[in-house]
């Protein structure tokens, strides 16, 4: 590790402020990607700020939508009685992050602004078609996520709050990395109020993507057994130590299949 | 059995000053004026060092010295050896290629030890390493132990073909016949993956060298230090044994890979010389562990096993290539052989077995003995044919192999081992009934109507522990003895140390060997100390692995212990005015028989040091004595275990529905520290699988 400049904020203007005076800045929340890469010298930025200084503010369940803050562990949102009323799945998903260390020290924020490919909010974010409210903008999920480990973010812009539009139904399953506890495989799937229902996979390709032929046929009828037969080509998918593309394009059907009969 | 004697449940010694923080691993010992070393190593798989420049290294910021293999050779520090010398078939001995601590012209894997910087603080070492500039000449690889001997990677000039040896055991002759005329015979292949061993605590060392003694201390993570100073002193050639102490501390489990003699130890200890006599610290980080540590199993292997028309086994016969990595590590040469084949009959009672073994070269970190060493690649192969044989005669594989157990004792194996005893038609028996064996064809339709597989396997294991009879080994080509040493102290109060050759780091000798004291000679186990892991205290020893504590080294302690009672007799008669044959010893008191005479333990022990009531020219005065023992065999501990796993088809995942493991172990002990070594090496086998 090397050496770098602290700060901890209390206000966001100033985390932007500090990150913008920053020769090579890091925003730092829960952590957990960013202190081992330091470790590990992968990342070696001037400053790192530290955003665990900001108003955390946690769940706040409205009429039609849920929204958290941004430093909200995921332990917190997976008790949120609130949340787990309107969006179970996304209470569950958030619950089946890691492992208990994990769970009370990283937060939404980080989790989506990292955008890891396997990580499990960015499913939940996309499937509901959430909102992700910034410093400076709010930006739909399916803007957001560009690509592995990148979204729409500017370098000097910190994710405020997640809002989930609160859905008909909502289920999340994944096939966890048994080592890391990583989603190998995760689908969320929900059913909105007109009907409509989104499946985002995350895992199992370089970034989180929807399956539109579920999709329709979950529309349809919003069963298990109107996903039986339909499989996602393996083309394209992550193909690894822990899993071949082909077994995750299997997965991805399986984990679909479970997230809606899960779907409450 | 009194409440701390052999057999009962007693709570670890050891673990208060665990569980509070307050052990002592290498780590947490800091000397004056230490440095830290942090290795350069070699991210080729095999490549040339065409040249190494150190110059930008050596004017970071902290650094105190950077060594490289040349600094090596001008102080004629010899390389890492084998301590067991294999012929093949063909009388030829095995083929070692140098091991130099620091690579000399050549890397070998990615790991390899290239260069060492020693700076004031670990960070600065490290980043000066980041500084030290060597070019590799990439060389064509092979990492593929079944691959080696075809490969056009030529990882030792010595050997052209990457085989260290070509060895066999048994009767090849009789063995193929026996296959020949067989009614069936069952063809396996298998590979056996390499294994890493993950120790809790990482290896380490702290070297220092004392310019007013001339003498040097390595505090280092060592199963055996006595033989870890032997070796540094006889074939590194550093210093005589006199003038080095090695010390191993609090140690945070061994698993085997804390056996070997490895280089960063070495250079800790030598290097300290060079930058005049500060300590040098190495810690290493885990990713050092998974790439430096010797690695364990690494087979493959085709074997066949022959069966008569009424599911005898008539004879065995086996091949495996085993890789021993890049170099040969200390123990390497014997694992894959003696260690290994030997255990080939199993519980089985086999006529005809002939095992063929060739090791090979790799481009990988050295392969040495993990966690039962051969052994269990032994069990592995045998009880995976075994299953195989009973499915395909299609008999219920319990059946099988009690149809085929050894039943009558000694039992001369074809492959060396003499079995003392055992029953092993009694643990499958008692296996079977606590797994339910009976019920599993209704689990199995219970588990298919919830979509689930269900399957059950058996592993019927015959481990050769108590390593080892010096004089057999001797004769196979080991390097040393195996024999261990004790000394039983008895201080003035009565109180005792014990000072053992055996190595705990992890297995509890504070504990169990002080339930034998505190049950030979009546007294609280509190009274007892168990003192080990510094040549300085403890003359000589053989250190822990391959089960050998409890059988050899107990056994040197109970030798010194019956030592101590005949000499305690001896003192007690002079005081009582009795004869010492009318004396007697039980639950720590001296009595004369016939008579209401009787001494404490505790006064004996005050009388032999005050030497008041006895004529010192018969007797002399204290209570201190030692004992070496050699052991007359291995011992041949064994059992079933089975497991009863559910499969579910959708993913794929495997999951453990039952465990059931019978294990007869003779006289235990402690049960609740056997039990825990069962429960982890349980963990460990499923890990694997």
């Amino acid at each position: 590790m090397e050496n770098f400049a602290y700060h901890r904020p209390a206000k966001v203007a100033d985390a932007v402020k500090a990150m913008k005076k920053a020769k090579d800045g890091k925003f730092l929340s829960g952590g957990h990607t960013l202190i081992p890469a330091l470790k590990q010298g992968l990342a070696n930025p001037t400053d790192l700020i530290d955003l665990s200084g900001l108003n955390k503010g946690g769940v706040k369940v409205g009429a039609k939508s849920v929204t958290v803050s941004a430093g909200t562990a995921h332990a917190d949102v997976a008790a949120d009685k609130g949340l787990k009323k309107a969006i179970p799945g996304v209470a569950i998903l958030a619950g089946g992050i890691g492992d208990p260390h994990v769970r009370h020290r990283g937060t939404i924020g980080g989790s989506v602004a990292n955008n890891d490919p396997a990580a499990d909010y960015p499913s939940a974010c996309l499937a509901l078609g959430a909102t992700i409210h910034t410093s400076e903008r709010k930006i739909p999920a399916e803007k957001f996520f560009t690509g592995m480990f990148s979204t729409a973010l500017k370098s000097s812009e910190v994710i405020t709050a997640v809002e989930f539009p609160i859905p008909k139904k909502s289920g999340y399953a994944k096939f966890p990395n048994p080592a890391s506890l990583y989603a190998m495989v995760g689908v969320f799937v929900a059913q909105m109020g007109d009907g409509s229902v989104r499946v985002a996979v995350t895992g199992a390709g370089p970034g989180v993507f929807r399956v539109p032929e579920m999709e329709a046929a979950l529309a349809k009828n919003f069963s298990a057994k109107s996903l039986e037969g339909l499989s996602v080509k393996s083309k394209g998918l992550n193909s690894d130590m822990h899993a071949s593309a082909e077994y995750r394009a299997h997965l991805i059907g399986v984990m679909a299949r479970r997230a809606v009969t899960a779907a409450k | 059995m009194s409440e701390t004697g052999i057999g009962a449940r007693v709570k670890r010694k050891e673990d208060q000053r665990f569980i509070t923080g307050k052990g002592q691993y290498t780590d947490d010992i800091n000397l004056k004026g230490q440095t830290y070393a942090y290795f350069v190593r070699s991210p080729h798989a095999h490549a040339s060092i065409k040249s190494i420049n150190t110059a930008k290294a050596r004017k970071m910021p902290g650094v105190v010295g950077v060594f490289t293999g040349d600094d090596v050779s001008a102080d004629k520090i010899g390389g890492l050896i084998c301590g067991w010398m294999i012929h093949s078939k063909d009388g030829s001995p095995m083929k070692a290629g140098p091991h130099p601590i620091l690579a000399q012209g050549k890397v070998r894997y990615v790991g390899d030890h290239v260069a060492v910087v020693v700076a004031e603080t670990k960070e600065q070492a490290k980043a000066a390493a980041a500084a030290v500039a060597v070019s590799y000449g990439v060389l064509p690889h092979v990492v593929d132990a079944g691959k080696a001997m075809k490969s056009n990677a030529q990882v030792h000039d010595v050997a052209p073909d990457n085989r260290v040896f070509n060895w066999s055991l048994g009767d090849e002759a009789a063995t193929d016949a026996a296959l020949k005329s067989a009614a069936h015979v069952t063809k396996i292949d298998l590979v056996n993956n390499r294994l890493i061993p993950n120790a809790m605590e990482p290896r380490a060392a702290i070297g220092s060298y004392d310019t007013g003694t001339e003498s040097y201390t390595l505090y280092t993570t060592s199963q055996n230090p006595h033989v870890a100073r032997l070796v540094i002193s006889a074939f590194h050639g550093l210093a005589p044994e006199h003038k080095l102490r090695v010390i191993a501390p609090d140690v945070g489990g061994g698993f085997g890979s804390k056996i070997f003699i490895y280089a960063e130890e070495v250079v800790c200890v030598w290097a300290s010389k060079r930058i005049g006599g500060r300590p040098i610290k190495w810690t290493a980080e885990r990713t050092e562990s998974f790439l430096a540590d010797a690695h364990g199993r690494d087979h493959v292997t085709h074997a066949e096993l022959a069966t008569d028309s009424s599911g005898k086994i008539v004879g065995f016969k086996v091949h495996t290539t085993a890789s021993l990595g890049a170099y040969l590590s200390t123990f390497s040469s014997c694992v894959p052989t003696y260690l290994y084949a030997t255990l080939l009959s199993g519980q089985y009672n086999i006529a005809n077995i002939y095992a063929e073994v060739d090791t090979v070269y790799t481009n990988t970190a050295p392969v040495d003995a993990y966690r039962g060493a051969g052994r269990p690649e032994a069990t592995y192969v045998v009880e995976r044919i075994v299953e195989t044989a009973a499915r395909e005669l299609k008999m219920d594989p319990a059946e099988f192999r009690r149809r085929n157990f050894v039943t009558s004792f000694p039992h001369q194996t074809p492959v060396i081992m003499c079995y003392d005893a055992g029953d092993y038609a009694a643990a499958l028996d008692k296996a079977l009934d606590m797994a339910d064996y009976k019920g599993f064809a209704e689990r199995k339709a219970a588990s298919a109507r919830a979509g689930k597989l269900r399957g059950v396997g058996f592993s019927a294991y015959i481990e050769a522990c108590g390593i080892a009879p010096s004089a057999a080994i001797g004769s196979l080509g080991a390097g040393v003895g195996l024999w261990e040493s004790a000394e039983v102290r008895v201080n003035p109060v009565g109180s005792v140390e014990v000072l053992t050759g055996s190595h705990s780091h992890g297995q509890g000798h504070e504990t169990t060997f002080a339930q034998l004291v505190s049950d030979r000679l009546g007294i609280d186990i509190n009274n007892v100390s168990i003192v080990h892991g510094d040549t300085d205290k403890v003359q000589f020893g053989m250190g822990t692995y391959g089960s050998r504590s409890g059988a050899v080294g107990m056994t040197a302690i109970s030798k010194a212990l019956d030592k101590i009672e005949a000499k305690a007799k001896k003192v007690a008669a002079a005081v009582m005015e009795a004869s010492v044959d009318d004396v007697e010893f039980n639950n720590g008191s001296f009595t004369v028989k016939g008579t209401d005479k009787k001494m404490a333990f505790g006064e004996v022990a005050l009388s032999a040091y005050v030497a008041h009531k006895f004529n010192s020219s018969e007797i002399e005065p204290g209570l201190k004595e030692g004992a070496f023992h050699d052991p007359a065999n291995f011992v041949f501990p064994a059992g079933v275990h089975i497991c009863e796993v559910e499969i579910d088809p959708d993913t794929g995942v495997t999951t453990v529905a039952n465990y059931v493991a019978v294990d007869d172990f003779g006289n235990v002990i402690n049960p609740m520290i056997v039990e825990g070594q069962v429960h982890g090496g349980i963990v460990q086998g499923i890990g694997q699988a």
